[in-house]
């Protein structure tokens, strides 16, 4: 099974960077406020040990622009 | 862009003479529009070799292929917004031969059943397509309805998501790119947007085959293009050429150059600086070294006298105001890059960044802030222009950050 990746609705987001402190282990904020990924990657990936705090983030993003994606 | 012409050699066949949107000449020249199932379309456009001429110079076949295979009827677009300033190729062949986009689009949506097409165009071209598409109903050519649908003047109007969200009726901005548009585009039909004259090569391909297709341009990239040669040229306008045509024969096409050259800017805002190499071949294969492509056929020639530092922070200016309001990181990413791009052009350091060398290193570093962190391509496509324009004017950067213009010292 691949692993989940994170997808940011750029479109929706608003950077306050909620989802950075909660999942800082994958994310940073930028000098804006908005999700970077630390690997540089444009859809990090979410290794299983994250798992569940990636679903945490993504339930509490309040312009509901993350998902986890699967391919 | 009135100029039109074709290389001698080339065998002229978008340009092979215009119809002015007379529907008795373009009969009389082509007959009517040959029917195909989707199998056969496919087949013909893997042979053909035909890719999009819209920008990103995407394999056709494939995309027709993804369209027949989602679930539900499908809808096909042509894309004749050409958001692009520095383009007029697409505005110059709806005017010249509007038909044999017309017969592409009907090709094209009878083979992968859709029951809805739309014609997404710039508004200049809004009438003579309205009166071309009248005299199709005259005659009994459109079995699949065709809707004209004005874009609005805006760069990242002609972006495929845009370009649904466009035709259903919304703002003609971006959207996320989690679900691609074949699979779930206008109404939620897949959904085929491909540029205009991308289907008028499917409609010729349609009837002479993918031998005759493969005669002009080379092996790996077949075919013609059309180019828009604007700058310092001698006759600005529209020219047929095949893929892998030298740079100079482009230019000369053109009326020559104008003054003496620099660079050129190929493939557009979104393109890439190189330098004027007469001999270069505009391909991919010839541009990849200069991290460049044709992209939509746009050739900007820069002459010696004119700063290419200055022309290219005047782009970025230009790219950063065309900006969809919508992703944080363009919104601010781009501006910023504007801003310090102006300040090297004007030899200016920027207050708190110390030496004037971290205007480079800040465009670079940005450059990396904003690429792919948009719902479009418009971020990582001006990053790439202003990328090449770092490396071929890097004597220029070098002898601003020294106080100097060599553009200056040319003239
Ligand atoms: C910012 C932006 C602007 C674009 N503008 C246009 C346009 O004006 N016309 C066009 O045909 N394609 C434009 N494109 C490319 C389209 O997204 C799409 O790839 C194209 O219409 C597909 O047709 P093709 O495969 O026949 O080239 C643009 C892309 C981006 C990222
Ligand atoms: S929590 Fe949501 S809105 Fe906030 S920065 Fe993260 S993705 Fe953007
Ligand atoms: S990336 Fe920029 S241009 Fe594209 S949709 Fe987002 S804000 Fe608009």
């Amino acid at each position: 099974m691949s692993e989940n990746r994170l997808h940011i609705d750029w479109t929706a987001c608003d950077g306050r960077g909620l989802c950075a402190e909660l999942l800082s282990e994958i994310l940073v904020e930028d000098e804006w406020g908005y999700p970077l990924a630390r690997d540089g990657a444009v859809e990090p990936a979410v290794p299983r040990a994250l798992e569940k705090n990636a679903k945490r983030a993504v339930d509490r993003c309040p312009a509901l622009a993350l998902r986890l994606v699967n391919s | 862009m009135t100029v039109v012409d074709a290389l001698p050699g080339v065998g002229r066949r978008l340009l092979a003479g215009p119809t002015d949107g007379r529907l008795d000449t373009h009969l009389a020249r082509y007959g009517r529009p040959p029917r195909l199932d989707g199998a056969q379309l496919v087949g013909l456009l893997r042979d053909a070799g035909l890719t999009g001429r819209g920008g990103a110079g995407f394999p056709t076949w494939r995309k027709v292929e993804a369209v027949l295979g989602a679930s539900g009827v499908p809808v096909v677009v042509g894309n004749g917004s050409e958001g692009e300033p520095a383009s007029g190729k697409d505005r110059a062949l709806m005017a010249y031969q509007p038909h044999l986009v017309l017969d592409g689009l009907q090709i094209v949506a009878g083979a992968v059943g859709a029951r809805q097409a739309y014609l997404y165009v710039a508004g200049a071209s809004a009438a003579g397509v309205g009166a071309a598409l009248g005299a199709r109903r005259g005659a009994g050519l459109d079995p699949v309805p065709v809707t004209v649908v004005v874009a609005p003047e805006r760069f990242v109007a002609g972006e495929e998501s845009a370009v649904v969200n466009a035709v259903e009726g919304r703002a003609a901005v971006p959207s996320d790119k989690r679900v691609r548009v074949t699979e779930a585009g206008v109404g939620g039909a897949p959904t085929l947007v491909q540029n205009v004259e991308t289907l008028a090569h499917l409609a010729l391909i349609a009837r002479f085959g993918p031998h005759w297709f493969r005669e002009a341009g080379t092996a790996e990239e077949p075919g013609t293009f059309l180019a828009t040669v604007g700058g310092a040229v001698g006759v600005p306008g529209v020219v047929e050429a095949g893929y892998g045509v030298r740079l100079g024969d482009l230019v000369d096409a053109a009326g020559g150059p104008a003054e003496r050259l620099q660079a050129v800017l190929v493939g557009g805002y979104h393109g890439g600086w190189v330098p004027a190499l007469p001999e270069l071949a505009v391909s991919r294969a010839g541009l990849a070294p200069y991290g460049a492509s044709p992209g939509a056929g746009i050739v900007v020639a820069l002459p010696v006298g004119v700063c290419g530092l200055v022309e290219t922070a005047r782009i970025a200016g230009y790219l950063a105001g065309e900006v969809a309001g919508q992703c944080g990181p363009c919104i601010n990413g781009l501006p910023r890059l504007a801003t310090t791009l102006t300040d090297l052009a004007h030899r200016r350091g920027r207050a708190g960044l110390g030496r004037e060398v971290d205007a480079v290193r800040e465009v670079e570093r940005l450059s990396l802030l904003v690429s792919g962190r948009g719902a479009c391509r418009h971020p990582d496509g001006s990053v790439r222009m202003i990328r090449s324009a770092m490396r071929t004017f890097a004597a220029d950067v070098a002898a601003h950050l020294a106080g100097r213009c060599l553009a200056e010292e040319a003239r």
